[in-house]
């Protein structure tokens, strides 16, 4: 940071030079062991990350292995071009798009079960509701998918013998097209409703209690102190989540829609990465994924970028 | 920080006003309290009954599971499913490796992320904002899933423990985590006085960081822990023999990828046959199966709470 470069122009260029490079020397030989403690970090990242980025380029080339990622041909936007003019380019956008933004919608759910928790003097209660509300979240995805067939089965599912009961048809929870971004997102809900309160109940624990007590003298009952006093002592977390969550707009989780997507539900449920994994992986055509998965994480930057500017402008919390 | 994030003090009842104002203060507060805790009770059942309906079904006959007459308690009591559970082999061997997979995966992490983070926390490192940076950038940008497939690949990776347990070994979320800790508990007065001492930044490292990091590395091991336990998809894609597979593997087969042959998701489940008997397993098993996957991290989780939440919040500061 700043005071590294401050220590380095110090020795004053009047006295007989020790020259700056002799001093980084010096200073370097003094932290050398520092630098062997973070060798093994810093290797990995290079392997698994920024080797990578390096392979991006296959994007804009035709990869063939035996030639390798230097020695095949530069084909420029070719892929790019080939997965904006295909059919199923605006159904993949949508259908991503569609996730995040239903996903989104429902961001305000964890702040209201936060500013309900936080209004539970009842510490044993409280202790109670948090523990069980996070438990989902240790349960994996697999599992969480497993519990929708079993639960949505059309013969033998819980679901389908309380529609029964409403002469309602056995419904085809899994196959129906209409159904997977409710099952999907909701589900998802189910998971992380209670983890993503952690946060939040935080901020919440460091509301200055004296601006509760002003209120009350003011005569304002606990709904009027939650709406003026805690919901804008939380906003900056709000705002810096909400970036956050602006940040992975379009790689909805896609590991979970893997698990859910079939060929009867895939009109709603083929977005962009799982398309990424279907060709690239299960096809073989790597220069082709690659491209489509570059398309998204540039899409991820702008959003994060553009929100974090609006952020700024409209607020005065952002990420940087 | 510990989940026990009270309210913040506020005492309605010590003002002097009128006692009018104060009984309709106090009542309109109670009807308050009532309401917030219906809304609690109803929000914790709708998260809890999905799991209670498990449990209850992994003990209950599958024929009064499957024609819907179990709601709250077991219905014919039975430890059948539990007892084919265990008579299964791929499910034994996927446990297994799950569990080395896990244990291995966590010691890596440490022993990339913890000596990082340390020497990141230390004002002497020159250029430390460089490796920073080195490291944030990779929260920002990465190559994806098929440049991340080539390097696995091209490494002879492909179809080890290895591509399982190194692609995301470290990440800089869980080095910023740990770089904040150090920050704390080994302030550089103290890494000065050891240095006075003659100890070398090896000797601090071991001998004095060390010893004081219990809670970070509990934190650490249990998130990646957790993650490497339930992860899937790495599994999915890198490996082919079936002997290595993990145990969310196994169960992807058993009961997803079985409940609907038309799956798209790749895989191989096999033969019509082969379909047919995983079927008639799956519904025999999928509660208990479910229960037995999950068991160990929902027992664990609640005595360490505070571990993960301390993570939660560490990291979001610094994130």
């Amino acid at each position: 940071m700043a005071d590294v470069a401050a220590v380095e122009v110090a020795p004053t260029p009047t006295t007989a030079r020790p020259t700056r490079w002799q001093v980084l020397r010096r200073r370097l030989r003094g932290c050398w062991q520092l630098y062997v403690l973070a060798l093994p970090a810093i290797v990995f990242f290079l392997i698994f990350n920024y080797v990578p980025m390096y392979g991006v380029q296959i994007a804009f080339k035709d990869f063939v292995a035996s030639r390798g990622i230097w020695g095949s041909r530069w084909v420029g936007f070719d892929h790019f071009e080939r997965f904006f003019n295909s059919f199923y380019f605006w159904r993949l956008l949508v259908n991503t798009l569609v996730l995040s933004l239903y996903q989104l919608v429902l961001f305000p759910l964890p702040i209201i079960l936060a500013l309900s928790l936080n209004e539970v003097k009842n510490r044993f209660f409280k202790r109670f509701a948090q523990t069980l509300t996070y438990a989902p979240h240790f349960v994996s995805l697999v599992v969480v998918v497993s519990m929708l067939f079993a639960f949505l089965d059309p013969r033998v599912g819980l679901a389908n013998h309380v529609a029964g009961w409403f002469g309602v048809g056995p419904i085809q929870f899994m196959q129906e097209a209409g159904w997977f971004r409710h099952l999907y997102t909701w589900s998802g809900v189910w998971q992380n409703l209670g983890w993503s309160t952690i946060i939040y109940l935080a901020a919440l624990a460091g509301v200055n209690p004296e601006l509760h007590q002003a209120a009350e003298v003011d005569g304002a009952g606990r709904l009027r102190r939650i709406m003026h006093v805690n919901i804008p002592a939380i906003m900056p977390t709000v705002v810096v989540l909400f970036i956050l969550d602006f940040g992975s707009f379009m790689s909805v989780g896609f590991e979970k829609v893997l698990l859910m997507n079939n060929s009867l539900n895939s009109s709603t449920s083929d977005v962009i990465q799982t398309f990424v994994y279907q060709a690239g992986l299960l096809q073989g055509q790597y220069s082709y994924a690659a491209a489509v998965g570059l398309f998204d994480s540039v899409i991820n930057i702008a959003m994060l970028v553009l929100v974090n500017q609006l952020a700024r402008k409209f607020s005065e919390n952002s990420l940087w | 920080m510990s989940t026990e994030l009270t309210a913040p003090g506020r005492s309605p009842h010590d003002d002097e006003s009128a006692t009018t104002h104060r009984v309709v203060r106090s009542r309109s507060d109670r009807r308050f309290d009532l309401v917030n805790a219906i809304f609690l009770v109803v929000v914790c059942i709708i998260i809890g009954y999905p799991l209670w309906f498990v449990a209850v079904a992994s003990i209950s006959d599958p024929a009064a599971v499957e024609s819907g007459q179990v709601w709250l308690w077991p219905v014919d009591l039975t430890l059948d499913g539990y007892r084919r559970v265990f008579d299964e082999p791929a499910i034994w061997t996927g446990y297994r490796n799950t569990i080395v997979y896990t244990v291995i995966g966590v010691l890596i992490h440490l022993a990339i992320v913890l000596p990082c983070a340390y020497a990141l926390s230390r004002k002497e490192l020159v250029g430390r904002t460089a490796v920073t940076w080195y490291i944030l950038f990779t929260m920002l940008f990465n190559g994806g899933l098929i440049p991340t497939y080539l390097v696995v690949k091209n490494l002879g990776l492909l179809d080890t423990l290895w591509a399982v347990v190194l692609p995301g070994a470290a990440g800089a979320w869980s080095i910023l985590v740990g770089r904040a800790f150090f920050v704390q508990t080994v302030p550089d007065e103290l890494a000065e006085s050891a240095k006075v001492d003659g100890a070398s930044d090896f000797q601090i490292f071991f001998r004095v960081a060390i010893p004081l990091s219990a809670p970070i590395i509990a934190t650490l091991a249990l998130f990646h822990g957790v993650g490497l336990w339930n992860e899937y998809f790495k599994a999915l894609i890198y490996l082919s023999d079936r002997e290595k597979y993990t145990l969310q593997l196994i169960l992807r087969e058993l009961l997803i990828v079985s409940q609907d042959p038309t799956q798209g998701g790749g895989g191989d489940a096999g033969s019509a046959d082969s379909i047919a008997e995983q079927l008639r397993l799956a519904s025999l098993i999928k509660y208990a199966v479910m229960i037995v996957a999950s068991l160990p991290l929902l027992v664990i989780y609640p005595f360490l709470q505070r571990f993960f939440t301390k993570g939660v919040l560490i990291g979001s500061v610094k994130g």
